[in-house]
């Protein structure tokens, strides 16, 4: 029985599974693929502080076969890492210590290299450089899926006129469509939350590139890298934790490796789970986690410092909505950050109303995570049923029972943290914790009082002047009506027309100061 | 040279004088208002329900006499515009001797530019509340319905006058064969010969068909007229000149749902809440309701429907709010009754037993009791 026992590999787990990693259908597959190559780009370009420039291109090979490029105008990739970045599954820079970005678990890019291997048999092909003085490096890789390890096919020098950054292309089964999940969209959205990137976007049924500008000059300050709360940390992270630690002894690696734990505080859980404080963390990991798992949530420890986040903050919200959304109002607030569970986050929500945006249809939400748009389970997001919970009818829109308002509006939510929690590996949604709840429905609460003071101050504004046009209008006709009935001449007719004028104007005016 | 005007002056009747120095009064009075600087206002008879009250001796629904106030403001002027372009056009109706039909009026508004009338029932409104204003009949003021007035078959000789030669017309309507006499828009002329027993208002077209087929009037010596819905005034005033003139009862055969009890039946016999100040002339105090009765659905053991949510709402407002159903007990009760059982019966429903059941048997059973029928 035994000797049949093998370790899976996590990328033959992955092949097997690739729903969790959002390949589950060739639309959702080109999609996430583009986004992955995208996430890593951004990414890239900020950390490196870098204004990003991007170009995505589909072309179309057959039927259901495309063939996706993703470039942008980062750091470059230094040689020796590329095949680990794009051939080897959970390989990230991120270990032990916890930082707001876009990708999280490194699985994305070389997830979405290894689907297109397995429906179209092409490799993935990078191409990258980290400076003009640098040769570009070419490489095609396809990863064993057995050994969770690259294989590289191709690797040469080649000429590259950019002086730095990565192309990335893939040859996948998909289809590309228009609408709610499209990639389309997906660029678009992409632009408003990241008003300071400039994407030149080429879809398969164009050939010439739109250019989406950049709104802002201003690159979001770097998040700083904090270690992990103790609340934060689920039993099988802390496992791992322990297991991975350098240290010798307990309370030294719960000081070391976690944020806002003195020696008092350590020695606290240790006394809390029984253990001594000088116990090996090895073997802990073995046979005491759950007891210390358990300490841990019993002690008190101060909440996570929260200046590890970098919010796209309100004026930047406003220039990426402005930009790409026709609009008459637009509005946002960010809310200072806070804690859920021993991780920091911080929420905003902007909107854009009125101008050219459909009023008969239900206002299109747009959610981001850490600046990434997610298009997906809508329905089961803490945004969407946030969002759903507030009484939009009091701030002027009408409201279906269990609906989204209708009206002509776009509401843009974001969540910044280093540590989102998805309901799923693919993360689409943002799981409804009750701290992360609260702080949306005060954020689109308060854009909401915003939109209201703005509806109502417009319909008082279209009132005012349709009362005003009436008395244009329907006072000649009294006029006529009185010369019909009374034969009055043309001078009385004029004259009763222009008293009564005066006289409703006045009283008319009147009432704007009773007002 | 005799001036144009005054031969129409001359063509006017005493009825057109009073009412074209009602509207030159009116006109007059809002004018003065307006070159004094004051906001002008009519005072309009509120037409509802909630307006009128019942007294049995009386017959009738009267005018309780609450008033609404329409002041010219920025607010009202554009109904304002409308109700004295009405007016005008109304004047100009009276003194050509001309007619204009309420669908005609609301495409001469068309002529108005931006005071025209969007939808008919816009043009209705601001007529009735013309009507309302002066008191006095739409005809009177030059304005027709274009609706039907209502189908006679049976015991009776209409008595009419050719239009050119004013010879008298002697119409027999029992010689319409399969067809029948229609009610003219205005019956205020006609005279009537009969020895009918009784006149049977009835509510559906297909109803007084089999009626007329099976000269039912023959072997009940009637009269039979049909309604066809809600009874337009000139039927109501037929009904109600024959009725008075040979003294005979009018017993009314409608469907067994709120809608025939309390808009077709309450209307023919107290008239409306919507004219009030014409009931007197437009209502059949001496009616009285044969069926189908809520007590008919039990004992003929009728097919029914559910009764849908307008007609409880129907059928509740008319027990809490109607004057004529509040004043009888009887009508309360059977109202109260169809509510509970939460069904309604159509007079076809009769078809059931029969074809020509309701011939046979239903009609004479009923008639054979007329101190049962419903007040």
């Amino acid at each position: 029985m035994a000797a049949r026992q093998r370790e899976i590999s996590v990328s033959e787990f992955f092949s097997k599974n690739r729903h969790l990693l959002g390949f589950d259908n060739p639309q959702k597959a080109l999609l996430t693929a583009i986004k992955e190559a995208v996430d890593n780009s951004l990414d890239a370009c900020e950390e490196a502080g870098i204004l990003p420039a991007l170009k995505v291109e589909i072309r179309q090979l057959a039927e259901d076969r495309f063939r996706i490029g993703v470039e942008d105008n980062g750091p470059g990739i230094i040689k020796a890492q590329i095949p680990k970045i794009f051939g080897k599954l959970l390989y990230g820079s991120k270990f032990h210590t916890l930082k707001q970005a876009r990708g999280q678990q490194g699985i994305g890019i070389s997830a979405a290299g290894m689907y297109g291997l397995l429906t179209t048999g092409k490799s993935i092909a990078i191409t990258s450089r980290t400076g003009h003085d640098k040769p570009a490096h070419y490489y095609e890789i396809q990863i064993d899926t057995r050994k969770n390890a690259p294989q590289i096919i191709t690797d040469k020098v080649v000429e590259w006129e950019p002086p730095h950054g990565t192309r990335v292309e893939i040859e996948l089964i998909g289809t590309y469509k228009k609408g709610r999940h499209s990639v389309d969209d997906y660029i678009h959205q992409t632009a408003i939350a990241n008003p300071h990137c400039e994407i030149f976007y080429t879809p398969p049924d164009s050939t010439e590139a739109q250019h989406l500008a950049r709104g802002s000059e201003e690159l979001p300050p770097e998040p700083s890298e904090i270690k992990p709360h103790p609340y934060g940390v689920e039993l099988g992270i802390l496992i791992r934790m322990m297991k991975e630690t350098p240290a010798r002894h307990l309370s030294v690696a719960l000081r070391r490796d976690f944020s806002r734990v003195s020696t008092r505080v350590a020695e606290d859980i240790c006394k809390a789970a029984a253990l001594s404080p000088n116990a090996n963390p090895h073997s802990i990991a073995v046979n005491e986690a759950e007891r210390l798992y358990k300490a841990i949530n019993s002690v008190r420890i101060m909440s996570p410092a929260t200046n590890c986040l970098s919010p796209i903050r309100e004026e930047q919200i406003l220039l990426g909505l402005k930009k790409e959304i026709d609009a008459a109002f637009y509005t946002a607030i960010t809310r200072t950050p806070t804690v859920y569970r021993g991780n920091p986050f911080q929420v905003e929500v902007g909107l854009a109303y009125g101008g050219s945006l459909p009023s008969e249809e239900l206002v299109d939400l747009m959610r981001f995570a850490n600046r990434v748009p997610l298009q997906y389970q809508q329905s089961g997001c803490a945004i969407t049923k946030a969002a759903l919970g507030i009484d939009w009818r009091s701030y002027g829109l009408s409201q279906s029972k269990g609906a989204l308002p209708v009206g002509p509006m776009i509401l843009f939510v974001h969540i910044a943290s280093a540590w989102v929690p998805f309901t799923s590996e693919s993360k689409e949604a943002v799981a409804p914790y009750p701290e992360i709840m609260r702080e949306l429905r005060l954020a689109l609460q308060e854009c909401g009082r915003k939109l209201a003071t703005h509806i109502r101050a417009h319909r008082r504004a279209v009132d005012e002047e349709k009362k005003k046009s009436y008395i244009e209008k329907y006072i000649p006709h009294i006029g006529i009506a009185l010369r019909e009935i009374l034969g009055l001449s043309a001078k009385a007719e004029k004259d009763v027309v222009a008293t009564l004028k005066d006289v409703l104007e006045r009283s008319r005016s009147k009432e704007q100061i009773d007002d | 040279m005799v001036k144009k005007s005054e031969i129409k002056q001359k063509r006017a009747t005493d009825s057109s004088k009073k009412v074209l120095s009602a509207i030159h009064a009116s006109a007059e009075d809002i004018h003065g208002k307006i070159m004094a600087r004051k906001k002008p206002t009519m005072k309009l008879p509120v037409r509802s329900l909630a307006n009128v009250k019942y007294q049995p001796q009386r017959g009738f629904f009267e005018m309780k006499g609450q008033k609404k106030e329409r002041t010219l403001t920025v607010n009202t002027v554009k109904t304002f515009a409308q109700t004295l372009r009405m007016v005008a056009l109304s004047k100009e109706l009276v003194e050509n001797d001309d007619i204009a039909t309420k669908r005609e009026a609301y495409y001469v508004s068309k002529n108005w530019d931006e005071a025209r009338f969007s939808e008919q029932p816009e043009s209705d409104t601001v007529m009735d509340d013309v009507e309302a204003y002066f008191g006095v009949n739409r005809e009177q003021l030059g304005f027709i319905p274009e609706e039907k007035g209502g189908d006679v078959a049976g015991r009776l000789f209409v008595v009419d006058h050719d239009r050119d030669t004013g010879q008298m017309l002697r119409i027999d309507c029992t010689k319409f064969g399969s067809g029948a006499y229609s009610i003219p828009i205005s019956v205020e002329q006609l005279q009537f010969e009969t020895n009918a027993d009784f006149i049977l208002a009835i509510e559906t077209a297909g109803m007084f068909q089999r009626l007329v087929k099976h000269n039912y009037w023959k072997k009940a010596n009637c009269i039979l007229i049909s309604m066809g819905g809600v009874p337009t005034r000139a039927c109501r005033r037929f009904i109600r000149r024959l009725a008075d003139f040979k003294k005979i009862p009018v017993y009314v055969f409608v469907d067994g749902d709120p809608y025939g009890i309390t808009n077709i039946y309450r209307t023919l016999k107290v008239g409306s809440g919507n004219a009030a100040h014409l009931n007197e002339f437009f209502c059949v105090p001496q009616a009285r309701f044969l069926g189908i009765t809520p007590q008919d659905i039990v004992d003929y053991k009728l097919p029914t429907h559910p009764l849908k949510d307008v007609d409880i709402k129907r059928a509740r407002d008319a027990i809490k709010n109607d004057p004529f159903i509040k004043h009888y007990r009887e009508w309360i009760h059977a109202i109260e009754h169809m509510l509970k059982m939460g069904v309604r019966a159509e007079q076809q429903a009769l078809a059931k037993h029969g074809l020509n059941y309701v011939i046979e048997s239903y009609l004479p059973q009923k008639l054979a009791r007329p101190e049962k029928f419903l007040p």
